[in-house]
């Protein structure tokens, strides 16, 4: 058991798959108890889809991928969250409509330079080998900023998703901080989805917050499991995804599945005692 | 000097005025409510006087030392908070944000606030419960505590009553009677329900797309429009009684 350990740390691309993994999973789930409490879930799986058709577009043109994605991400983000603002489009069909139209972008592209290959594969569902040196700066850069700007605005944070207006009215700027969250989504769905996948990547960011809401009943508890729940399967599932040679996005959401129906159980068990 | 004066007022969407012509003040220690039909303006002129929409026409002024984000206020329920996990107090602690400025945390003096709060409403036993398992009427009285660590001087109600029963509404309307004499805070609310809102007010503001009434609650139970409302909000209630 010690030896394989050992064995799966001598691997430099090991390595870099659990620091990228683990401080992405970190973000993710920060930002996804907003998210999904604020009722946008779907964005981050239209963003994800974004990503893959920028990548698509980036590998064509031979540009950095991170380079391309990560603007075109931030950009479609914040596209969304003023769509969701605009009650006259409804907001659940421009996502569709927004990742779909992406999709086929991104598949045209690769069809007509690369044709169909393991590319495609590895953007959809992922490689535990994508991580670079760069990608472990970059993601550790992110993860300071988001946890920084988190634990600074938290207070705020947690009133403009529960009472946007009355965040508004006691002089909270609340466009200013949903489109600070959409950017560091953005940003932390581009960095996870070359390892998650582009198809698998938005779990990494509901699994966690609908998770820690089955038995949490504070928005402090239910930050601070999230990010528990979050790390702690994907520890498992890059663990499993390396024992076992199974896909890593694929084992990260079995895991986060088991966490999910664990605390339920616990949840449910739990409520029955109180009454 | 008023608390908040009105002048010439007109405000609307995208070129379509909605409510026109608003000349009013309210004082310190006042209790306006905003009466008039679905559609006829009151939360377009609330979200005016918290300063989240802009005026087309007319100014709103803010004075007697009250700023605009620091009126307390109690908008309507939201769908996200129906499952939404946070404790009571971490609900009315946030009501505190808009004395902290772009300070981080919340002091000493933030957390005794809110508690005292707590303590006036008669919810600090509630504190610890998560704000998703309150009943109707305990959820009221938990954003009212927010309102009110938000605020020294003015509450602005939107439609606080809506699906509570007879009850628990007495006991709000009660309530707020009681913050507005023993605590000088002026009160402002827009109600559906016009004969409590003539028993409590001191002032009335009728809209129906235009200022049809502006006055003290006395006059208006005396004036032509008031009585044609009162007595058509009667006839509703017995119709509704009749059927039900």
């Amino acid at each position: 058991m010690l030896e394989n350990v050992i064995e799966m740390f001598s691997y430099p691309f090991m390595v870099r798959a659990f620091i990228v993994g683990a401080l992405v999973a970190l973000c993710s789930s920060l930002l996804g108890v907003s998210l999904v409490l604020k009722r946008y879930s779907m964005i981050g799986d239209g963003l994800s889809h974004v990503g893959f058709g920028a990548l698509a577009v980036a590998a064509a043109l031979n540009a950095a991928p991170l380079a391309v994605a990560i603007p075109v991400v931030i950009v479609a983000a914040v596209l969304l969250l003023r769509i969701r603002g605009n009650s006259r489009i409804k907001g659940d069909a421009a996502i569709a409509l927004i990742s779909t139209s992406s999709l086929a972008v991104g598949v045209m592209v690769i069809s007509m330079t690369t044709g169909m290959n393991t590319d495609v594969y590895n953007y959809m569902f992922g490689s535990i080998l994508a991580m670079s040196e760069g990608d472990v700066r970059l993601s550790v850069a992110l993860a300071v900023i988001v946890l920084a700007l988190y634990v600074f605005f938290y207070h705020k944070i947690f009133a403009i998703t529960f009472d946007e207006t009355f965040a508004q009215a006691t002089g909270v700027k609340a466009d200013l901080y949903n489109t600070l969250i959409a950017i560091l989504t953005a940003v932390t769905i581009v960095l996870g989805m070359r390892m998650m996948g582009a198809l698998l990547i938005s779990s990494l960011i509901i699994f966690p917050a609908l998770t820690s809401m089955r038995v949490c009943r504070t928005f402090k508890s239910v930050i601070i499991n999230s990010a528990v729940i979050s790390v702690v399967c994907l520890v498992i599932g890059i663990t499993v995804s390396y024992v076992w040679a199974t896909p890593a996005g694929a084992s990260v959401v079995m895991a986060n599945i088991a966490a999910l129906l664990l605390y339920t159980i616990f949840g449910t068990v739990k409520n029955r005692g109180t009454k | 000097m008023a608390l908040i004066r009105c002048e010439d007022v007109s405000i609307g969407y995208e070129g379509q005025t909605v409510v026109r012509d608003l000349d009013f003040s309210i004082g310190a220690g006042d209790y306006l409510c905003i009466v008039g039909e679905n559609g006829s303006g009151k939360s377009t002129l609330v979200k005016s006087l918290l300063g989240l929409k802009n005026v087309e026409k007319g100014r709103i002024i803010y004075g007697d030392g009250l700023k605009k984000n620091e009126i307390g206020y109690l908008p309507q329920q939201t769908d996200t908070q129906k499952d939404f996990p946070a404790s009571v107090y971490e609900v009315v602690l946030s009501g505190r944000l808009n004395s902290r400025g772009l300070k981080p945390f919340y002091t000493n003096a933030d957390k005794k606030a809110a508690e005292e709060k707590l303590e006036l409403l008669g919810i600090r036993d509630l504190a610890k419960q998560c704000y998703r398992e309150l009943s109707g009427g305990q959820k009221q009285r938990a954003l009212l505590a927010r309102a009110l660590c938000a605020t020294k001087t003015m509450l602005l109600l939107d439609e606080p009553v809506t699906g509570l029963d007879p009850i628990v509404t007495a006991e709000f309307y009660q309530l707020i009677r009681r913050i507005n004499r023993e605590s000088g805070i002026a009160v402002v609310m827009v109600s559906h329900d016009i004969e409590s809102a003539v028993e409590d007010a001191s002032h009335i503001l009728h809209l129906q797309e235009k200022m049809l009434f502006f006055g003290t609650a006395e006059k208006y139970r005396k004036s032509r429009i008031g009585r044609r409302f009162l007595e058509g909000a009667d006839k509703a209630e017995n119709g509704g009684e009749r059927h039900a």
